[in-house]
């Protein structure tokens, strides 16, 4: 009760405290001199009383304090201490309150952290930042208090969803965050360099930094995610192509492509329209994700139950800042002469640039699979889901231009190059690329020829981001390492598809399943009580051709909320997982038993931990400003 | 005589204009051979031809309806209206059961049988899908 009261009027005093900071602000920007300190002081002030509200939030959870209604909606006293305090930002309230802490934390930072730069520019970058703080104010005050009181006190809360139990999903939402809130900082950062003319190599030095943490985040955000979804959901699946997880795809494709375009800038003082421009789609973006989830608005195999009216206020904050940003882009960018063609065609700077277009047209496809059903159902009521095959039409294609241009570019110089260096050397490795391409699907595949194709692109990337390590002229590690965690991506994602097997049957107890290729025996179930679930757990063993295994998912029936999931287990070895999942159904003996066998499972989640590897690299390897 | 920038300015733009407008068409295409319609067994009866393309059904799983066997379940979706028998050979989700929403999807073999290749798993004890409850209030 009084960690709530203390909660609140915190959020309400560092509503406030935003008012001297507009005002020194304002007031400093004006004057000549030096940046005004007391605005530092007040940042501090407002980011202390934000934590102070969170702090408030997080103890209410811990204590089980069921006066409060967020804490009585997502907890209960049986849960496990580390789920009460996860279930803090696993909510609408508490992961808003966690976006404010955010994007109160990353402007103090940004202060401390840019003392050598423009005093107007570092002025109006708070200023920016300042409205979107504001704004989120207001929503969490007006709309979404985590502090709401309820009268009578409940003894017991409903518990918080079990199948977000799960140490993968209680970091997964802070991650994503740092990452959408990190381009929050870009977004305002922008603006102010926009509007003061301010945006040069210097400043994407300096801004380069938080694309990198930003993207960082959003990276390891989406990966936890997908881990989750992998062993959680129990389809043996990583993406599929579900709104909710487009909406966090979409602010990652555009991060990655301003990543590159800051990185032209800092290096040849062009793409300036592109930063702008990326910047705040991808603030943009980063918000439609929030609003998105949050409002009820996607049909989605990830919804939880959500209020509606909540989603109108965020969509109408999206739409001023959307206007402002537009704004300060038409009056005060202006276009440089030099700017349009300092580079010919044979370039580094092009192959960025055509890679940025198939970007952009990656964003695009998925923006429309996401938003075309909600626009369909606004104006004709027809209700429709775009699933995968949309997808992967429209994209797969146009990933073999993709991996050539990421596995050329880095070989071309920048403004112009006369001759490709190692000509040779580059046609060989093409060619050895698409022959073991073509043994590989010729022997084990389907699909030859798009599946050659692809494979062959994606080794192409391959051998010649292995080949540049070697190389003692390789200029950029961190790059050639991000691109090779890419292609090793890519060909774990084709050998999975092309070579995952899998068996879907009913059996009871004691029963036997076979085919060709596996034997499935139903062994035994057993039941054990735990804390806050009772657990059945079955004992499967599995032989196919070369060896046997035994295997136990597990259902788990959760005593609040009341609700059953399953627990798949998975037999992770180097080269490939063994994936089983157990489901009930109502009154029935047989239960629904899911056997895969899923290769290079494993090297999706390493590949991109290498991708970000390479970006975390990059981001201490330079003094930033 | 217009200078070479201007001319490769020129270019640039029709094949810029040229790519938006395959991309368009590349995207609105495949849009319309891969949306998934959302009916209910109420449309379905009520539809003068029948669909061929994939589709999903949506509604309530009639009590005592669920029968399994080795490599089936049946079981019949209701909108309290009419209803549909469905078949389906893969994985159930754990929410599935007598009573409560659900959303299958696959092709119709004629009016009153569906063979469905996925039903759709739901994280949410009372959740229901928009398409089930829009569907649902009609009524």
């Amino acid at each position: 009760m009084i960690y709530s009261t203390i909660g609140y009027y915190s959020l309400i005093f560092g509503l406030v405290v935003s008012l001297p900071i507009f005002f020194f602000s304002i007031k400093n920007f004006k004057n000549e001199g030096i940046f005004d300190s007391k605005i530092i002081g007040f940042s501090f002030i407002q980011l202390l009383l934000v934590i102070t509200s969170f702090l408030g939030l997080i103890i209410s959870f811990i204590i089980s304090d069921f006066s409060n209604e967020t804490v009585y909606n997502n907890s209960h006293t049986t849960k496990p201490l580390f789920y009460k305090i996860s279930g803090t930002w696993g909510n609408h309230e508490g992961s808003l309150l966690l976006w404010l802490l955010v994007l109160t934390l990353f402007i103090f930072i940004f202060l401390l952290r840019s003392k050598k730069l423009l005093k107007n520019y570092r002025i109006l970058t708070v200023l920016f930042q300042q409205i979107i703080i504001i704004g989120f104010f207001i929503f969490l005050i007006d709309s979404s208090n985590p502090f709401n009181h309820i009268f009578p006190t409940p003894t017991e809360g409903l518990g918080l969803n079990p199948i977000l139990q799960d140490p993968a999903l209680a970091i997964h939402p802070p991650m994503l965050y740092l990452g959408y809130v990190g381009s929050s900082i870009i977004f305002s950062s922008v603006l102010a360099a926009t509007s003061l003319n301010y945006i040069s190599k210097l400043w994407a030095t300096h801004i380069k930094q938080w694309v990198l943490i930003s993207w960082l985040f959003l990276t390891l955000g989406i990966l936890l995610g997908s881990i989750w979804a992998y062993y959680e959901l129990g389809w043996g699946g990583f993406w599929f192509w579900d709104p909710v997880e487009n909406v966090s795809l979409m602010p990652w494709l555009a991060l990655t492509t301003l990543l590159h375009c800051v990185l032209v800038l800092e290096k040849r003082s062009t793409l300036k329209s592109w930063v702008i421009i990326l910047s705040i789609t991808t603030f943009t973006l980063s918000m439609c994700g929030t609003f998105l989830v949050r409002s009820g608005i996607l049909n989605s195999v990830h919804t939880f139950a959500n209020d509606p009216e909540r989603g109108l206020f965020i969509l109408s904050f999206l739409f001023v800042l959307i206007f402002v940003s537009l704004f300060v882009f038409f009056v005060f960018h202006k276009s440089e002469k030099e700017e349009v063609i300092s580079f010919t065609l044979f370039s580094k700077e092009t192959s960025i640039l055509i890679n940025n277009w198939l970007m952009m047209y990656f964003l695009s496809v998925v923006l429309i699979g996401t938003v075309y059903p909600i626009f369909l159902d606004v104006i004709s009521s027809e209700q429709i889901s775009v699933g995968p095959p949309f997808y992967h039409k429209l994209i797969i294609p146009f990933l073999i231009p993709f991996l050539i241009f990421m596995a050329l570019g880095p070989q071309l110089k920048w403004i112009k190059s006369s001759s490709l260096e190692g000509k040779k050397y580059l046609a060989f490795l093409l060619i050895i690329s698409f022959v073991i391409s073509f043994v590989i699907v010729k022997n084990f595949g389907n699909n030859l020829l798009i599946n050659t194709i692809l494979i062959g692109s994606a080794l192409y990337l391959f051998f010649i981001t292995v080949r540049d390590f070697f190389r003692e002229k390789t200029q950029n590690f961190s790059q050639n390492l991000a691109h090779f965690g890419f292609s090793l991506l890519i060909l774990s994602i084709l050998f999975n598809n092309i070579f995952s097997s899998e068996v879907i049957t009913n059996l009871k107890v004691g029963e036997t399943f076979k085919n060709e290729k596996f034997k499935i025996e139903f062994n035994d179930l057993k039941k054990f009580e735990e804390k806050n679930f009772l657990s059945f757990k079955g004992y499967f063993l599995i032989e196919d051709n070369n060896s046997k295994e035994k295997l136990e998912p597990e259902l788990r029936v959760y005593n609040q909320p009341n609700i059953i999931t399953s627990e798949a287990d998975i037999k992770i070895t180097f080269l490939s997982d063994k994936f089983i999942t157990m489901n009930t159904v109502q009154n029935e003996e047989y239960f629904n038993i899911r056997y895969q066998v899923k290769p290079f499972m494993l090297w999706i989640w390493v590949s991109v931990l290498l991708i970000s590897l390479g970006g975390s690299i990059s981001f201490f390897k330079r003094k930033s400003l | 005589m217009y200078g070479r920038k201007v001319k490769l300015r020129f270019f640039f733009i029709i094949l810029i204009i040229s790519v938006l407008v395959l991309s368009v068409f590349l995207v609105l295409k495949s849009l319309e051979e891969n949306v998934v319609y959302f009916k209910s067994p109420s449309e379905i009866k009520s539809v003068g031809e029948l669909d061929t393309k994939k589709i999903r059904i949506g509604g309530m799983v009639k009590k005592g309806s669920i029968n399994m066997s080795t490599d089936e379940v049946n079981f019949t979706i209701t909108d309290f209206k009419n209803e549909i028998n469905v078949t389906y050979s893969g994985l159930v989700p754990n929410l599935f059961s007598e009573g409560k929403g659900v959303v299958a999807e696959g092709f119709l073999k004629d009016r009153n049988f569906f063979e469905a290749s996925k039903i759709l798993a739901k994280h949410d004890e009372n959740y229901m899908p928009p398409e089930v409850k829009a569907a649902l209030e009609e009524k």
